[in-house]
This record gives C-alpha cells, structure tokens and sequence, in this order.
C-alpha cells in the first residue's frame, strides 16, 4: 500500500489549515459526531436560508490528518448547494468510500471531482473509514435536524 | 532461559507484517502467546478434551486435574495463601464487575463512597458507576500530578466514615505509573477499608505477591500475560470470597438445588458457574511456566532497560511530547506528536510492520484529565528488543517525512 495515496497532498493541505472552521453566526441546524474509539469528535454548523440553500457552512472539532480534511474539504464542496444537491453529494461521497463500483461523477465538476476523490485512499485502510464519512454522516444529521449525536459505531 | 532466546518463542515472529518484520509494541492491550501455551491448547483438543468436574470417565479426571494445576499455579504465581481464593473468569473486567457487583450488592447503600483513581481503565470505572446508578453510591477520584503519580495524600483526603471501598490499577495502561498499592493499604487498612487492585498491566511486568500487599482483591486477564483470550482471573481473601453472595448463578456454582431453596457450592466452584474455559485455563499454566523460565527479575530487567533506552531515543525525536514522567514506570510509552495525530501516527508506522496503539485507550477520564483526545502508545513485552525500537523510532521520523514538517 502506497501512504501517498493516503496522505495525497490536498489532504495534508487540508488537515494543515482546514477552511471554515468555527461556528458561523445565525445557523439554522447543528449536530454532533463522536468516533468513540478514539475520542474524536466533530460539530457541524449549517445556515440554510428560505431557498433551501446552504448559505454558510462551518465546522468545529479535532481529529486526525483524514478526519479533518474530510470534513473542511466537504464544507468546501456543499457550501452554497440546495440542500437537495448536498445531499445527492453526500450520497456520491458516501458510496465512493464505501463500495468497489465505479463512482458516477456526473454532476460534479473536474473540481469537485478532484476533491471527492482525493479521499478515495481511505477505501484500503478499513480501520480509517470512519474517520473520514463521520464528518458527511453528521452534515446529514444537521440536514436532518436530528437530535441524537451521530456516533461512527452506530452508522454502516 | 536467556532473554535473547525469548523471541524464538513466539512463532508470529516468523511473520511479515506489510513486507516487514513484525514490531509488536502493544502489549499493553494484548500480549503475543509463546509456542507452548499455542500447543497446549493444540494438544487438550486434540488428545485430552473433556468437559470438568462433573463426569468421572478419565478424560474427565484428567482434564480437570489439568485445570487444578492451573489454579495452584496461579496461587504460587500470585503468593496467594489458598488455591480457594483464586477465581478464573473471563477476563479482569469481569473479575473486577463480580467484586463491585456481589460487594455492592451487600455493602454499597445510598450515599456511600468508593474512591478510584484519574488513571482508572473503564474496567474499573464503568461497574462502580453501575453502583452509583443503582444503588446511590458516591465515586470520588483520586487525583494525579503532573507526572502521572496518584497524590497520595490526597487520596488520603478522600476517605470519610462512608468510604466502603478503594479501587485501583498497580499499573497505568496509558502513564505506565506503578501504583504504590502497599502504601495505599497500609492507609485504607487503618480505616478497615478494602482495596481492589487492578492488576491488568501489571501481571506480566511486575513481581506480584498479595500477601505482601495485603490487598483484599487482585484482577488480572491472562491474555496479556503470554496467555490464551477468554480467561481472567480474580484473587480474593478468602474471608471476602466466604462473605459474598454469588455472582453468576448456573451450573457447576451449587450444592442442593431444590423447588425451595438452593445452597451453593464451597469456594471456588461458588464463584464459577458454567462450562469454563477449559482449555484456555490448561493453557495459561504454560504461560506462568513461561514467565518463570524467563524470571521475573530478568523480565523486570530487560523491560526497565528497554523502557530508558526508548525514552532516551524517543525524546530526541523532534516534537514528540511523552505522557506522564512517573517515578516508577513501566515500559508503556504513550506519546503526542505536533502536528501529526496519533491515528495517522498509528497507519504510517504500521506500514514499516510496527503495531501500536493510538486513542484514548479505554482512559476517558485520564485523557480529559490531560486535555487530550487521544495518544499513540507504544507498549513494551518481554519480546522486544533494542532493534524494535530502532525499527519505532525510524517510523516515526518517517511520519514527519510524509506529513512534510521539519
């Protein structure tokens, strides 16, 4: 196994300096993920405005080089979607990290495309999955407007 | 036998781990098993199973004079005063959860106080919160300083009229602090107050003697003493093992079973209930075989000299912050890296064949203490040598290498 593929260098960019990070004033929905077998944990914050778009999204939170860039490269991507498209993203994300089959990237740019994959390496350290959909599972969460704090054993 | 020949022993040696050889730096979670206590195991399945104490065909016999052995080994491993007062269960957690359970059951009432320490495992943390839950109880927690030493003297502090019971590790699964268990019996002793012992960490690395300590309770899980999975062990005076009601109740644990009333059976197959791990338990004779042909004191030796050797080269290491500096420590090295978090630590080492750990290791309460969420660990057996920590240190410099800091 090749730890460049891992540590791509968007990821260690990211995990270096993670963009949106803290609370953004005035959000409408937040939620809470918690990787208990390591004590990571992740808040989301999301300003949804009348059009169902995300206007603002933000994160707080500490974890490894994966979890992090996960999570700030995914604020980057949703940040002024419909919530519909954020959620079609998370989908394609989450499909990506968890199946063999080839990833439809049809509606995303070369941009995005670039960015999701980047985070593909994680699909060959098993025991690393977790740190990198925590972070998509709770934006869901958020979405949602769920109550209960995502915890990474509970979710597939 | 010679420390260098120990590795020899230990066939998962001979193994290639990511193309390299295996660095097995967390024994701290669970130890690597010699060949002999793997052909025990072997061997009772294949030329000696029998179930024990009940039938009396000679494979029954065997077997559980085989599993009896055990148990006198353990009382001399142990310095117990009676094979009575040795228990085998599954594990130390659930050899700490039957004494919190049958000792709460009969001594733990609303607003009564048990002390444990900042640098509790959850496996003597969780079943005293049980009590806390159930029954009322107060949990008050010893404090450490900022080397990881449990302040005795505030310990001391802790104890009223209602303190029932004082639990404790002998050795921090995170700081590697040996606890001075003595001491702290000798103050709970003054008030009648029992102590419990954690002593998971310690079985493998330390020289224990229970009548030296005095102390009322000993737990200990033999997979991290060169021994099978699936077996614990719980040391109790026998005066408390008389007291107590039964824990698990079954098969094997009675004398009379009546449409009425049920008496149980006499110490220790009242505390055993159910097929036990029969062969797991034959097996781990071989393991306390294995430690005394190694020696304690050469084991203690060895470990001690390997502990200083890592810290020495460790600390060179730029950035790397060790946890805890102990006055007495054990080879268990948990550390943090700037910049670098200690699961990426853990994946980027791995690839160079080297396990250890990284997270909060099952030490919530400790890591809060610390301000910490998680930290990597590497843990020191019997097996390691010098090599190994050269082969962890290289990896490590590795991960400042592909997370690109100077």
């Amino acid at each position: 196994m090749d730890l460049k593929q891992l540590y791509q260098d968007i990821i260690l960019e990211h995990g270096k300096n993670p963009r949106n990070f803290g609370k953004c004033e005035n959000h409408t929905n937040e939620a809470r993920g918690h990787n208990p077998l390591c004590g990571d944990q992740v808040q989301i914050f999301l300003k949804m405005n009348k059009e169902k778009k995300v206007e603002n999204l933000t994160f707080q939170g500490s974890g490894c080089a994966i979890s992090i860039a996960s999570t700030s490269i995914m604020t980057e991507l949703v940040k002024g979607k419909s919530i519909e498209s954020a959620k079609k993203l998370i989908e394609l994300f989450l499909t990506m990290i968890k199946s063999s089959e080839e990833t439809k990237f049809d509606e995303c740019d070369e941009d995005e495309k670039t960015k999701i994959m980047s985070l593909s390496g994680v699909t060959k350290y098993p025991m690393r999955v977790k740190c990198a959909t925590l972070a998509w599972h709770t934006l869901s969460s958020a979405i949602e407007g769920k109550k209960q704090e995502v915890n990474s054993e509970s979710i597939d | 036998m010679k420390i260098n020949d120990v590795k020899s022993q230990f066939p998962i040696f001979s193994k290639k781990i990511n193309g390299k050889h295996l660095v097995y730096l967390d024994s701290s979670n669970s130890s690597q098993k010699p060949i002999k206590v793997i052909n025990s195991l072997d061997n009772f399945y294949k030329n000696e199973f029998s179930n024990i104490g009940r039938s009396i065909h000679s494979l029954a016999v065997n077997a559980t004079n085989k599993f009896e052995e055990t148990r006198m080994s353990v009382k001399n491993f142990l310095n117990a005063n009676s094979k009575e007062e040795i228990i085998f269960t599954k594990n130390a957690t659930e050899s700490i959860n039957l004494v919190a359970h049958t000792f709460g059951q009969q001594n733990i009432n609303k607003g009564d106080e048990i002390i444990i320490s900042e640098l509790e495992h959850h496996s003597n943390y969780v079943p005293w919160h049980y009590l806390r839950q159930t029954k009322g109880a107060v949990i008050k927690f010893a404090p450490i300083d900022e080397n990881g030493d449990i302040i005795i003297g505030e310990l001391k502090k802790l104890i009223t009229s209602k303190t029932k019971i004082i639990a404790v590790t002998h050795l921090s699964n995170v700081t590697g602090t040996i606890v001075p268990i003595k001491e702290i019996v000798e103050i709970a002793n003054k008030k009648n107050i029992p102590v419990l012992v954690d002593g998971c960490q310690s079985a493998p690395h330390i020289k224990i003697d229970v009548k030296d300590l005095n102390c009322d309770f000993y737990a200990i899980s033999c997979h991290k003493v060169y021994g099978p999975t699936g077996v614990g062990i719980l040391y109790a005076k026998k005066k408390w093992l008389e007291r107590l009601p039964p824990y698990i109740g079954g098969g094997g644990m009675i004398s009379e079973v009546g449409k009425e009333k049920i008496t149980y059976a006499p110490l220790p197959e009242k505390y055993e209930a159910g097929t036990m791990p029969t062969a797991e338990v034959v097996a781990f004779n071989e393991s306390i075989k294995f430690m005394e042909a190694v020696g304690i004191e050469n084991i203690i030796k060895h470990e001690k000299e390997l502990t200083n050797y890592a810290l020495e080269k460790l600390k060179k290491i730029n950035s790397i912050n060790i946890i805890g500096n102990p006055k007495n420590k054990a080879g268990v090295i948990s550390f943090t890296m700037k910049g670098i978090h200690p699961h990426d630590i853990s994946t980027i080492v791995d690839e160079e064949g080297v396990a250890i750990r990284a997270g909060h290791h099952c030490c919530q309460v400790l890591h809060q203490k610390l301000n910490l969420t998680a930290t990597a660990r590497a843990s020191i057996g019997v097996y390691n040598t010098k090599e190994d920590i050269d082969v962890l240190c290289d990896s490590i410099k590795k991960c400042r290498k592909v997370f690109e800091l100077q």
